[in-house]
This record gives C-alpha cells, structure tokens and sequence, in this order.
C-alpha cells in the first residue's frame, strides 16, 4: 500500500497524479484503463480541493492499494472538510441538447460509469471515497 | 497542452496538443474568448490530444453552445480515448464528430 497526505488544493493535482502513475507502473494497467484512473482521480481530487474546506484548506489523504489477483487497485481519499456524499450528486441527463445542457455534474457521473466500485463512507470526522477498477 | 492557431477568413482552427485537464482547460477557455469573434466555423483538432476530464469538456460545450449561435463547430481527428469520455456523456450526439 501507498499513501500520501497533501494539501487540498488544485495546485496538487500534478503531484498526486504522479504518484498515482508511479504506484500503478508496476501493475501493468492497460493504458484505456489507466487513463480511466487518471481521470477518477482528477475529478474526485478537484472536488475535495474545491468544496471540502472552502473557503479554508485542509489536507486529503490517498491511500492506493494495488492487488494482482486479480489484477485491481483501490484508491481512498480521505479528508477532514464538510461531510458531503458526492454519490448522492443528481446524475445529469446525457440525452439533453447543447442548449439545455448544464455545466457541472459530469465529472462525478464520469467516475461512476468507469470506475467497478465507488463508495462514500463519514466516520470520525472524515469524508472517506473509495474507487476500486479491475485491469480488464 | 499546446494550442497551435490557424485562420482562414472566418474559419478558425485549434489544434490542441497534450492534456485539456482542470490545469489546462482555462487556457482554451481564454483562447476562445479571444478568438471567436465573426468566426462562422470552428474546428477543433484533437489528434494530439491524449487526455481530456471534465473540465475540458466544459469548455468543449461552452464553445459549441457558441458556434451554434454564430455558425458551427466540428471536431476533428478524435483518438479512441477521448471518444471514449465523449461517448460515456452523450457529447456524441451534441458534437460534430468527424
């Protein structure tokens, strides 16, 4: 297991993406799947660095376990802000025009589609997101 | 992300090299703001474009709500990656795909 601890701003997002790639090297993820990662993390990262202290900051915790058989990997991110389920977070309408559509919303449905698991937990304080994606 | 220009009359091409992420995507925003004026066609060249999150694809439906206003937009030379995400948020079917 890996594990990180960072502030929770935009700023990082980099940084955290490079430790995403670094721990998953080893486990050979097709690239389709590694990109699929890479943007669960972005958009869930953004999130918390975005809402989860506003208008203070606050540091998030990510804690990545990888597994060979089968091949998977979960991915925790754990901070100290507001309580707040994003999983709960209405699903937008893909179906609608240009016109109608709304800004927002898209990146936490775009988890939800390519991620196997996604659950929220709130416990001592802490809002507690797990992702789970196997490599095929 | 690299975003290389290039206009003819009132047809304006971007194409953009690299990753359209939350870092990156306010760059495209403000090249469309400045760019857009008296432009009927907009295309949007994807052939370097390795990444794309949802922050790029904001952007993407902001230009396209624009174009549809003053001409069209279309986009071209998408890599199965990004027509992947394009395709998980039904922006195939408000995008000029080709």
């Amino acid at each position: 297991m890996a594990e990180m601890t960072l502030q929770a701003v935009p700023e990082s997002l980099d940084r955290v993406l490079e430790f995403i790639d670094e721990t998953l090297e080893r486990s050979q993820f097709p690239a389709k799947v590694q990109v699929q990662i890479n943007i669960a993390i972005e958009e869930l990262f953004v999130n918390i660095a975005r809402y989860a202290y506003r208008p203070y900051v606050g540091e998030v915790t990510i804690r990545v376990k990888t597994e060979e058989r089968p091949p998977q990997v979960t991915i925790r991110f754990i901070d100290q802000g507001k309580p707040y389920n994003p999983l709960k977070k209405e699903d937008p309408d893909v179906t609608l025009s240009a016109e109608e559509r709304k800004i927002g919303g898209l990146g936490i449905y775009m988890v939800k589609q390519s991620m196997d698991e996604i659950y929220y937990d709130y416990l001592d304080g802490k809002n507690i997101l797990t992702i789970k994606k196997k490599a095929d | 992300m690299k975003i290389t220009k290039s206009k003819e009359n009132s047809a304006l091409t971007l194409a953009l090299n690299g990753r359209l992420d939350t870092n990156t995507a306010p760059e495209l925003e403000t090249e469309l703001k400045a760019s857009l004026d008296g432009i009927e066609t907009l295309v949007i060249d994807m052939e370097e474009l390795a990444y794309l999150s949802s922050a790029g694809l904001r952007v993407i439906l902001a230009a396209q709500k624009q174009m549809n206003k003053q001409g069209r937009m279309i986009i071209r030379k998408v890599n199965d990656m990004v027509m992947e995400v394009f395709e998980v948020t039904g922006f195939t079917d408000i995008l000029t795909i080709e």
